[in-house]
């Protein structure tokens, strides 16, 4: 697969480009391609792989060439993919991860290392924080906003007695702390389920017979479909409504989800219609290239690419200017499809944030409709603990 | 008290569902000698197919009446290509064997079905709830889960103890060189024995089907639950299957529905929470623990082991 890509990127670049003799940029992209997880960085990869197609084979005008390899989700596997990318292939900027754990097992050491990190997709609270680094950047978010987006719109709603529900891991407790710091009302219940949890029933039971007014829950991937689908056929659907981030209702897993998600609310800093030009022409593109609407993880990986590309053409493909390089990344001078978008001082966004309803659109399809807009300039809550 | 019941209907459900996976695998296990890992890949091949063809015709029994024959199928294949070479050799040749068969599928599903889970809602004719305890809707999906369970356990009785395969299946269990030398044809009665295996686990995938993601390795998250309860109920005892699965049903949905509550009664609620969702995820394998210093051997053992 991976000597595929490189090939498709390495005729591109020869039959349309035969005016730069210099050797293209390498981009090393470490990313999750086989279990579960695996549609997620498909989808990374494909949006960052349209925005170097729509160059035809260059980011900002100098021609790269993109490597990728899985992680399988296994840091140590991730570990060892950078290392190769590094000292085999002298990558100057990797890209890719999809899991936090993942990141935290590559990024503190390949930051280190020099080389210069993008996250399309892995926000955690330690790389924002006192672990941050100059070589490191976030242009997706921090794991916690989307769930804080939630937290602020379940006060603004006044619900009052909401309860919630996240796996037994660090990023579960993380999530449900997100949603805390922006919820003021009470709390009927709080659960922790088994990660990877197939059947819900029991905690459905008890979730009804807390008789809350709202329900929020982080449960990524397919954990989330179990939880949606057994929601809707315990009927609690019609009664209670149910919020989450935008990680359990992508395009992708809706159409898995089916009717059980509809009317289902969360979290997202993007959505397919997003009105703004840039959005507009990756929506169009990406479902002409690939056949399927894009989802948050797409429109991110193209967020990376592009920023990517920003800042190689601001020191004209030279990597050897690193402080240039990083200027420029800081920077972030290049139209988001999230529109609003730019980055704090910790080099993580600062952007606009907003609550979707599941919806069904006008071809039938299980969709997002944006409800409104409940941040603005939103960054995050560790920006202020980050010393470069 | 009404919460009670409903947590033990719960229970019992998710042990039906333990219970045609389990069932394949002891039989498999018992009779053959055959530590198989990829028995969640046919429960993952049943869901597949059943999603596939309800979702092509609409008709969730189409997709049933597919999937069963593609599970079974698939089984066959696998047995007389892979399997077969590994009777003769130790565990953990069979270990690191189906392991491989495990990746093998995952990525074959990758390759002809894509990354994305498959949609897979319930019939409509099951959609609703039923009031099977006053005031507690409880989904109608879930209790043709059970029924289908306890026909499928029904009709197990009746093929070992009744039919002759059945006795020859028996007799496998409690010797295999013996039935050999008898003059039964073992390899066939092998085939047969994990081509039906399989097809309960394709069953399982096919009812979990409309309750789970259908997704590459759902298989595996069901799986060591799976051998939990055959070493529970007896390696090789199918009556063993039903009462483990049962057990093992019933602990882990009433573990998860009531520690973290009864331990908020002595601790402060976040301690409470996570100690509690910590020991509920414990509770099978500490029932496994006590079971097995108790009977070693497991509830209900199948003879001559």
């Amino acid at each position: 697969m991976t000597k595929t890509l490189t090939a498709i990127a390495l005729t591109t670049l020869l039959t349309t480009s035969p005016v730069f003799a210099a050797e293209p940029v390498k981009i090393g992209m470490v990313t999750t391609l086989s279990t579960k997880g695996g549609y997620l960085g498909e989808d990374i990869r494909d949006g960052f792989l349209l925005a170097i197609r729509q160059e035809d084979g260059r980011l900002g005008g100098i021609p790269v060439e993109l490597r990728v390899e899985d992680d399988g989700a296994q840091p140590e596997k991730g570990k060892e993919i950078a290392d190769q990318f590094i000292e085999r292939d002298q990558v100057r900027i990797m890209t890719g991860i999809v899991f936090s754990n993942v990141a935290m097992a590559v990024v503190p050491k390949v930051v280190r290392d020099g080389v210069f990190y993008i996250s399309p997709n892995a926000g955690p609270s330690a790389l924002a924080g006192k672990g941050c680094d100059k070589n490191y950047f976030n242009v997706a978010w921090q794991n916690d906003n989307l769930h804080e987006v939630v937290g602020q719109y379940a006060t603004e709603k006044g619900h009052n007695k909401v309860y919630l529900l996240a796996p037994n891991y660090p990023a579960g407790k993380d999530a449900l702390a997100g949603f805390k710091r922006y919820y003021r009302g009470g709390i009927a219940g709080e659960v922790y389920t088994k990660l990877d949890q197939a059947d819900y029933s029991a905690e459905l039971a008890a979730l009804r017979a807390a008789e809350p007014d709202a329900v929020f829950f982080f449960l990524p991937g397919g954990m989330g479909i179990n939880f949606v689908k057994q929601y809707a056929q315990a009927g609690l659907k019609e009664k209670i409504p149910l919020y989450g981030p935008a990680f359990s209702f992508d395009e992708r897993l809706l159409q898995a989800v089916g009717e059980a998600a509809l009317g289902a609310y969360n979290g997202s800093q993007w959505t397919p219609t997003l009105d703004n030009p840039a959005n507009k022409a990756f929506v169009e593109t990406f479902r002409a290239a690939y056949g399927r609407t894009p989802t948050l993880y797409a429109s991110q990986g193209y967020d990376a690419a592009r920023l990517i590309g920003s800042a190689l053409k601001a020191v004209n493909g030279d990597l050897s200017k690193t402080d240039a390089f990083r200027t420029a990344l800081e920077k972030a001078d290049f139209a988001s499809v999230r529109g609003n978008f730019r980055f704090g001082p910790n080099h993580h966004p600062i952007q606009d944030l907003y609550l979707l309803e599941v919806i069904k659109d006008a071809n039938g399809q299980m969709a997002n409709r944006i409800v409104r807009k409940v941040f603005t300039d939103h960054g995050d809550a560790y920006a202020a603990e980050c010393r470069f | 008290m009404r919460l009670l019941l409903e947590q033990a209907l719960n229970g019992l459900q998710l042990g039906v569902m333990l219970f045609l996976m389990s069932a394949g695998l002891t039989l498999v296990f018992g009779i053959m000698n055959l530590i198989n890992l990829a028995h969640g890949s046919f429960f993952m091949i049943g869901a597949y197919v059943a999603a596939t063809v309800t979702g092509l015709t609409g008709s969730f029994l189409l997709g049933l009446l597919a999937a069963l024959p593609a599970a079974a199928l698939a089984g066959v294949v696998v047995e007389i290509l892979v399997m077969r070479r590994l009777y003769d050799r130790d565990h953990l040749d069979q270990v690191l064997a189906t392991f491989g068969l495990i990746m093998f599928f995952n990525e074959l599903t990758r390759i002809v079905w894509g990354r994305q889970p498959l949609f897979m809602d319930t019939p409509a004719w099951l959609a609703g709830t039923v009031e099977i305890i006053s005031g507690v809707p409880y989904p109608a999906y879930r209790l043709a889960v059970i029924g289908v369970g306890m026909l499928v356990a029904g009709f197990l009785y009746f093929l070992i103890t009744r039919t002759r395969l059945g006795m020859q299946i028996r007799a496998g269990a409690t010797n295999r060189e013996m039935i050999g030398a008898l003059g039964v044809n073992i390899r066939l009665l092998y085939t047969l024995v994990f081509g039906l295996g399989t097809l309960l686990a394709g069953l399982a995938g096919v009812m979990a089907g409309p309750i789970l993601a259908v997704e590459a390795g759902m298989g595996e998250s069901i799986l060591i639950v799976t051998f939990v309860v055959i070493v529970v109920g007896g390696i090789g005892s199918v009556r063993g299957a039903l009462a483990g699965a049962l057990l093992i049903g019933l602990v882990d949905t009433l573990c998860r529905a009531f520690l973290p509550t009864a331990l908020r009664l002595a601790l402060p609620a976040a301690q409470a929470d996570t100690l509690g969702a910590s020991l509920a995820a414990m509770g099978i394998y500490i029932v496994m623990a006590a079971v097995l210093i108790w009977r070693p051997r497991g509830l209900f053992p199948a003879y001559g082991q």
